[in-house]
């Protein structure tokens, strides 16, 4: 089979350049062609084709990993478009935004004092999960009207959610360990 | 346009043609192996009947080491010359053995560093040695019972054996002259013995409880699809520890001293063990203990009293596969099965914890103690290609993220557990001074911030960067991992295209150097087939190198005198007569000598593209 390396991660499963993704139809078409590449099915070949399928494999799976979370499908549908978002010199301007990050944070960081740590940190989680898929939703009304600018200020405080994120990962594994000495 | 060409797969050269192919549980207590035969996946006993294969080796006065029951046989009597658990030291460095003492009582050769070796009347030995030992006793088994030679084996590990470790498996099955289609997880291996591949779609959790180790496994099962999710565990937490609790507990009852000797606290392990055995069965059991020769404390202890003894141990198993589970982006009820694995899940207090906190009966009825090996046959018989219909596919993850040493003696992820494998990612990094030339890399294993906190998988140099302001420098790392969860690592500065890679293991594992030696002694083709792809790979080079020196003396000679030129043309046909040669050391130090020789030739060919650029000239491509 052959794997064309240039075509980009929607046209190598098949699917519509969009936001919105069918789920089932990436899985399906994930594991198509991963049951035809992965190194596996070379156990009995010389090493030139077993090599070949591990970097075929592992492209399929960066196509996957890519498509699979939201975060990281827009800004992936972003520099299709050519639009550079340089998260590491560039931040989310947005002033209320910004003050709603701050409090998440404070909160985080209380979490500790509170009757039942675990419970007040899962009852934040599905608060900091719903303001992230509104900021998503914004991102789809944006980018599929084509307002690509409007849909970078939205990716810019993507690097906001994916640290509140780790950081309640972070404190959940801590509870765990205190609790279980 | 870069296309990639792969044969048709499945296309096996003769249907007819039955390929052995083995799976093997090797474990720290004992090791199995099974085969499929007319379609059905079994352990193979030995010639007594005898399914469990100790995992001891016994190194005699002479004659050849023995393996197994024999050998176990002779840990009382010959405790320095018979080696068990090695498992614990695989892929260990010798910096490791405090994590490890207490489990093996022998004798380390003291010293040099890396791998450790233990002393026998035989020899040094090393960890890789003495399984090589356990997996030639099961090769030989094996080639016994079904009457032939085996054409390969699929080997089961923990999810949580690091890189080391894996490579450590791999270099004692080359040892033992086998052939590896794959290493497997165990708890993999155990939901394929399930079967639940077959007519079923979910989510499921391996429970896998062994004697010293905890395992949890979140897999998705979908048409033949194995999609590992997450792993996670305790690699220090078994039913050896339920039994201590309940000896610790003994101990208070008859009012034993801490500090016991090391015979008695042995003889209260075993009386611990077997009470909670009969409390699988019964709601009570009697207690004998001896506090001297002859006199005695008995007393009585109930299920509800053991089951407060190992509740607090069981809350860590419980503690992981929540941690398991939110990486897994699973909830318990999403679990369709829950497989257990492993002898400690024969506790039915175990069993009941487990059952509540994924809300569903979990499946106990293969022996926990065959089900890996019999997981492992499967898989085996899929990968030699005699099942050619079988659609089964597994997709498997890497247990612990990997990541690269920055300013500080901080970590980046650059790949983080959890990834589905193979995977190949790159990130840029840049130099730091002005002029730096060479970037030292240092590979880490593991989830915590700090170095220090973390496994060394490798430190390696990428040299011959060519002189630039700092932050001009851009070095690209990837990480390249394999259907197996191995490393390689290449780093490569993209102005000028210097390069330099690493295949991970010397760190604890063995190197090549040793393996070679190790070779020669044993009967194997292993050495040649690999001197064979060692030459082939320094051949590559040596014509890639060769060709980018031809191609930059073509376009700037000009800029080298007429002794540079000589010094560079010499080394560059020292390079090619080694290419013709066999000798694939010798390539690889022409190549040495060859980059150390036009050093100078690259730097200003680098200056002088920088001038261009300066003067509003186009930059070159190099190469």
């Amino acid at each position: 089979m052959d794997l064309d390396f240039t075509r980009n991660y929607f046209e190598l499963f098949g699917l519509p350049q969009q936001f919105r993704v069918d789920d089932a139809a990436l899985m399906a078409a994930y594991r198509a062609l991963q049951s035809e590449l992965h190194p596996d099915r070379f156990a009995q070949s010389d090493d030139q084709a077993r090599r070949l399928a591990v970097q075929g494999a592992s492209h399929v799976n960066e196509a996957y990993a890519t498509l699979k979370d939201d975060g990281r499908r827009a800004r992936y549908l972003l520099s299709l478009k050519g639009t550079v978002v340089d998260e590491e010199k560039e931040s989310a301007h947005d002033p209320q935004f910004l003050l709603d990050q701050m409090e998440l944070r404070e909160a985080l960081e209380e979490v500790d004092q509170a009757a039942d740590p675990l419970a007040a940190l899962d009852a934040l989680s599905r608060d900091i999960e719903m303001r992230y898929t509104q900021m998503l939703a914004a991102f789809e009304v944006a980018f599929e009207s084509n307002n690509l600018e409007a849909a970078r200020q939205e990716v810019l405080k993507l690097r906001f959610f994916d640290r509140l994120r780790e950081e309640v990962a972070r404190i959940s594994e801590r509870l765990e360990d205190q609790l279980l000495g | 346009m870069a296309l990639l060409q792969i044969s048709e797969p499945g296309m096996s050269p003769d249907p007819h043609l039955h390929r052995l192919a083995v799976g093997i549980d090797l474990g720290t207590t004992n090791s199995l192996v099974a085969t499929v035969r007319n379609g059905v996946a079994e352990t193979l006993p030995d010639e007594k009947g005898r399914h469990l294969m100790p995992s001891v080796v016994h190194y005699p006065d002479q004659g050849p080491p023995q393996v197994g029951q024999e050998a176990r046989g002779y840990s009382a009597l010959d405790p320095l010359n018979t080696l068990s658990s090695v498992k614990r030291l695989m892929g260990r460095g010798v910096s490791d053995l405090k994590t490890v003492a207490g489990h093996v009582p022998y004798d380390f050769v003291p010293g040099d560093g890396g791998v450790p070796r233990i002393r026998t009347r035989q020899g040094d030995v090393t960890p890789v040695e003495v399984s090589g030992e356990i997996l030639k006793a099961l090769r030989a088994r094996a080639e016994a019972s079904l009457g032939g030679e085996l054409e390969g084996a699929v080997i089961t590990v923990p999810a949580y054996f690091d890189d080391a470790q894996r490579q450590a498996t791999k270099d004692a099955a080359r040892l033992a002259g086998m052939n590896v289609y794959r290493l497997l997880n165990e708890p993999t291996a155990a939901a394929i013995a399930y079967g639940l591949d077959k007519g079923q779609e979910g989510v499921i959790a391996v429970f896998d409880l062994g004697g010293g180790t905890f395992d949890i496994s979140i897999l998705r099962l979908n048409k033949g699809v194995f999609e590992v999710l997450a792993t996670g565990g305790d690699s220090a937490l078994g039913g050896d520890d339920f039994d201590r609790a309940i000896a610790g507990w003994m101990m208070q009852e008859a009012g034993i001293e801490g500090d016991t000797g090391h015979h008695r606290m042995r003889q209260l392990m075993m009386d611990a063990c077997a009470v909670k055995e009969a409390l699988s069965e019964r709601e009570e059991a009697r207690l004998k203990v001896a506090l001297s020769d002859s006199d005695y404390w008995s007393g009585c202890i109930t299920c509800e009293q053991m089951n407060c003894l190992i509740d607090p141990l069981i809350n860590k198993t419980l503690a992981a596969c929540r941690r398991a589970l939110r990486d897994a982006k699973v909830k318990p009820e999403d679990i369709l099965d829950v497989v257990m694995v492993g002898g400690s899940t024969r506790v039915p207090r175990v069993r009941e914890r487990v059952g509540e906190f994924f809300g569903r009966a979990p499946r106990v009825d293969i022996d926990p103690d065959k089900v890996v090996a019999v997981g492992a046959a499967l898989q085996a018989d899929i990968l030699a290609g005699n099942k050619p219909g079988d659609e089964m596919l597994l997709l498997d993850v890497i247990p612990l993220s990997l990541g690269i040493e920055t300013m500080g003696g901080l970590v980046e992820h650059i790949i983080p557990r959890n990834t589905t494998i193979p995977v190949s990612r790159a990130q840029e990094f840049t130099t730091f001074k002005d002029g730096q030339n060479a970037m030292a890399l240092h590979v880490i294993q593991g989830e915590r911030d700090l170095v220090d906190h973390n496994r060394s998988l490798a430190r390696f140099t990428l040299s011959g960067i060519p002189s630039m302001v700092a932050g001009a420098a851009r070095v690209r790392v990837t990480y390249q991992v394999d259907a197996d969860g191995l490393l390689s690592v290449n780093a490569r500065e993209m102005v000028s295209g210097v390069q330099s890679s690493i295949e991970v293991k010397p760190s604890y594992g063995l190197t090549d150097n040793e393996i070679e030696t190790m070779l020669t002694d044993s009967r194997s083709h292993a050495q040649e087939d690999m001197l064979a792809r060692r030459l082939r790979e320094q051949q590559v080079e040596a014509d890639r190198v060769l060709e980018a020196l031809d191609s930059a003396l073509g376009a700037d000679s000009e800029l080298l005198s007429q002794d540079e030129l000589k010094d560079i043309r010499d080394a560059r046909e020292q390079l090619a007569a080694a290419r013709e040669g066999e000798d694939h050391e010798a390539i690889a130090l022409a190549i040495k000598g060859l980059e150390r020789a036009s050093e100078d030739f690259v730097a200003r060919r680098m200056d002088q593209s920088v001038r261009k650029a300066m003067s509003g000239h186009r930059v070159e491509e190099f190469e």
